[in-house]
């Protein structure tokens, strides 16, 4: 089956946008943004502010960390390095995901928009969806996709801001588990080769004990750690096959 | 928290503190991703880097829940967890069912053993 978005830029771009509607990503972003949105109010940041992070960041457990590190009066400094560290991810995700979108002498600015728009449910979403287009008409599905998450995002802030005061604290942690809930079954789901499968349940034990143990860099440590011991039983498995 | 409230230190912030801390690996990637080959090593090798690393995000906001969710006990953000992962093993590999079961289970178990 040919996709439909084949044919034109445009077309590429509305399916990107049907194809954000229609996955559980949407629900998932609705709900966190719900929930990010409660919390700017508790914390007495404007409406209009937690939309422009939302634009700007574009990362859920960053804006978190943003809002109750700044919120509860925490180092300005301190905040930036645990923003940064939970940011790690975003890294090696544009490393994977631009060699997927670009055709050879693709000009930079076509990839700026994907860099930015770089996040875990567009991430997982494109690397599922977008090997079935022509390599020509990825960027535009990406960007459509991701436009139609952001869009979500954004109006569910608003919807969180205002409903803040009448949301009880239990609704509040349901919808904060929303993401690593999310983070956890969509990677199990695109783990379909070995590799990553032993890189996932690696990451899920060697990150909390590194955590734990107060090593610092936790998430770049668990990364590079859980990463190359997957990899390296990947190419002994190559080789040995 | 009136400084937060008022005036431009709030968006100067997000800007220092949120928006260029994060966004720096993004560039990253951008800048070191031009020279490579498709099917360089590297890109294999980041990928499973990649995925461990969303591993350890998931793990790391259940196991260390801030703001509201930490007020629902750990047993019960851990239980919610392995149900969700349960179901969708169990259920044709659907995310929508493994997220549903584990947050209906958060629910539940918020609501009886509260913290």
């Amino acid at each position: 089956m040919t996709p439909p978005a084949a044919s034109s830029s445009t077309s590429a771009f509305l399916f990107g946008l049907r194809s954000a509607v229609s996955s559980v990503f949407i629900l998932v972003l609705s709900g966190t943004y719900v929930g990010l949105g409660a919390l700017a109010h508790d914390f007495h940041f404007s409406q209009w502010w937690l939309a422009l992070s939302t634009v700007l960041i574009w990362a859920g457990p960053a804006q978190l960390i943003l809002i109750t590190a700044l919120g509860t009066g925490g180092s300005p400094v301190e905040a930036a390095i645990a923003v940064s560290l939970s940011g790690i991810r975003l890294f090696p995700m544009v490393v994977t995901l631009l060699p997927l979108l670009r055709k050879k002498g693709s000009p930079l600015r076509n990839m700026l928009l994907p860099t930015h728009f770089t996040s875990v449910s567009m991430w997982i979403e494109n690397m599922r969806l977008a090997p079935a287009l022509p390599v020509e008409r990825r960027v535009a599905f990406c960007n459509g996709l991701s436009s139609a998450y952001m869009a979500a995002a954004c109006i569910c802030g608003f919807v969180g801001f205002y409903l803040a005061a009448g949301l009880p604290p239990l609704l509040a942690g349901v919808l904060l588990f929303l993401t690593p809930m999310a983070f956890l079954i969509s990677t199990a789901r695109n783990a379909t080769q070995m590799i990553d499968r032993i890189a996932l349940a690696l990451g899920l034990t060697i990150g909390p004990a590194i955590t734990a143990a107060h090593i610092g860099l936790d998430l770049l440590w668990t990364g590079v750690i859980s990463g190359t011991i997957a990899y390296g039983v990947h190419r002994l498995r190559k080789t040995s096959a | 928290m009136s400084h937060t409230a008022f005036g431009l230190w709030p968006y100067l912030a997000l800007v220092l503190v949120g928006f260029l801390p994060n966004e720096i690996w993004r560039v990253l990637g951008l800048v070191l991703v031009r020279g490579l080959d498709e099917d360089s090593q590297f890109i294999v090798w980041s990928r499973a880097v990649a995925t461990a690393i969303l591993g350890a995000v998931a793990a790391k906001l259940i196991v260390f829940s801030t703001g509201s969710l930490a007020a629902i006990p750990f047993a019960v953000r851990l239980a919610a967890a392995v149900c969700g992962f349960a179901a969708f093993v169990t259920v044709k590999r659907s995310v929508f069912v493994g997220v549903a079961v584990g947050e209906a289970v958060l629910l539940l178990g918020g609501f009886l053993f509260p913290g």
